[in-house]
């Protein structure tokens, strides 16, 4: 019926589909870099970082302007507020990834404390929870968002794990205290990654059924 | 983007009433700008000046400039015929020839305008025109119905398509929606955005959910002032005006 209308909610899933590829390739990346030892990867980072940043105020300008102008109701009210909030997990995404590369500037120069097998590992996992959070996003799939939310616990399992190990070399040989902060931040950082896709799927589930599924863990 | 319309100081009186006051504003060609306000703001005054509908009502005057297709319509030397074929207007009623048909409606301004235009033609403008005001798909069939027989709502789209008939470049609306039901008000609404990309339309309104959902730009009228004017999601989402941010959160008016 409102053709402009629905133009505007396609732009604007368009948006944030855009912005989602871009951290989802930024994740892979700085991880990439990191693992296989790649400067010269960091400023293509670095460069996608900036579209992320104005795609993060474009998106959240339109749907302002669109709750304003269009007065949004029921599911497209609910799917413009989820745009706006994986837009700040997605910019949250491109912030970590940034963070990752930071880490990876420090630890490039040094030799490598230990081969990276859990990181990539984790990197592995939170990329596809992103990918499915965005591809369920797209096709309102509860099903999938539900089935994404439990791969979060491996990734912090995975977190844990690299704790411990670092710990045990910290503990050994106290000159490898530096390196192993340095890797044990970027576990955090792709948990925290894992978290964002998890919010997502979240999000997804409220606008498709309209059921707030948040804070329900153990711990809620 | 040039504009349609260059309003300049234009103030407005009914006999010793002043209904308007230095109003200065540039309406963009082929946009909808939206006139929102409260009532006895001055917006209809304003937008019938547009056209010089006042010109036969006693005891009213105005002042400045309404500069359109680079000269000022106010002056004497204007005919206004010819300026509302050029600038159409559409009602807050619904006012087809009650007897015409559907297709008489519309042919109507064609035929009074002027000779030497085949039946041919005719037929071919009056399908254009019903089919721009999205009712040929269910009027093609009902022609030779009478006006007065249609719903509210397809009787103020036939208006609109008796507008468009004489091919203007500005369409006028005062509260084009306000005698309609939700789903009639929505396919003018759609209407009316998908004509701005071909006409410059001033819409009276003092709906403002009308006003964002079809403008491009909204001008905001307080007591025969221009408070404001800009595009619509700055209007709506971060007024510069006081008095304007104040109206729209329904603080007042």
């Amino acid at each position: 019926m409102k053709k402009h209308y629905s133009e505007e909610l396609n732009h604007l899933k368009e948006m944030v589909l855009r912005m989602g590829g871009l951290v989802e390739k930024m994740t892979h990346d700085s991880v990439r870099a990191l693992v296989e030892r790649k400067r010269e990867m960091f400023p293509e980072v670095q460069e996608m970082e900036k579209q992320v940043n104005q795609l993060h105020m474009d998106i959240d300008e339109m749907a302002l302007g669109m709750i304003a102008l269009r007065q949004p109701t029921a599911t497209d009210l609910r799917f413009i507020t989820a745009a706006m909030k994986i837009n700040t997990d997605l910019e949250r995404i491109g912030d970590q990834a940034i963070n990752i590369v930071e880490q990876a500037e420090e630890l490039l120069p040094v030799p490598p404390v230990k081969p990276l097998i859990d990181i990539p590992r984790m990197a592995e996992i939170a990329e596809e929870m992103l990918k499915d959070a965005l591809d369920a996003f797209v096709k309102g799939d509860v099903e999938s968002a539900y089935r994404t939310i439990e791969r979060d616990d491996a990734v912090d399992q995975l977190k844990d794990q690299v704790f411990r190990e670092l710990l045990t070399f910290m503990m050994a040989d106290a000159s490898t205290i530096a390196r192993s902060m340095d890797l044990i931040l970027v576990s955090r950082h792709l948990e925290r990654i894992a978290d964002h896709a998890t919010n997502i799927c979240e999000d997804v589930i409220f606008m498709v059924k309209g059921k707030d599924v948040r804070h329900q863990g153990p711990l809620a | 983007m040039d504009n349609a319309i260059e309003v300049r100081n234009l103030s407005a009186w009914f006999g010793q009433n002043q209904v308007l006051s230095d109003i200065t504003m540039d309406i963009r060609r082929n946009s909808v700008t939206s006139v929102m306000g409260p009532s006895g703001c001055g917006k209809s005054t304003f937008i019938r000046c547009l056209n010089r509908m006042h010109d036969l009502t006693p005891g009213f005057r105005m002042t400045g400039e309404i500069v359109f297709d680079g000269r000022n319509i106010l002056t004497e030397k204007i005919d206004p015929v010819l300026l509302r074929r050029k600038v159409g207007m559409v009602f807050q009623q619904p006012n087809p020839f009650p007897r015409m048909s559907v297709y008489d409606n519309v042919a109507v301004g064609l035929r009074l305008n002027g000779g030497g235009i085949s039946r041919g033609e005719i037929a071919d403008v009056v399908e254009k025109s019903l089919r721009m005001a999205a009712i040929w798909d269910e009027l093609k069939d009902h022609l030779d119905r009478a006006g007065a027989s249609l719903s509210g709502g397809q009787q103020q789209r036939l208006c609109i398509a008796r507008a468009l008939a004489v091919e203007p470049e500005v369409l006028l609306m005062d509260e084009p929606c306000s005698a309609l039901d939700p789903v009639s008000t929505a396919k003018i609404e759609e209407l009316i955005e998908d004509l701005g990309d071909r006409y410059t339309i001033v819409v009276v309104t003092h709906n403002m959910q009308q006003a964002a959902r079809i403008s491009d730009s909204v001008a905001f009228f307080l007591m025969g002032v221009l408070v404001e004017m800009d595009k619509s999601a700055k209007i709506f989402t971060n007024p510069s005006d006081k008095r304007t941010e104040e109206y729209i959160t329904g603080r007042f008016g």
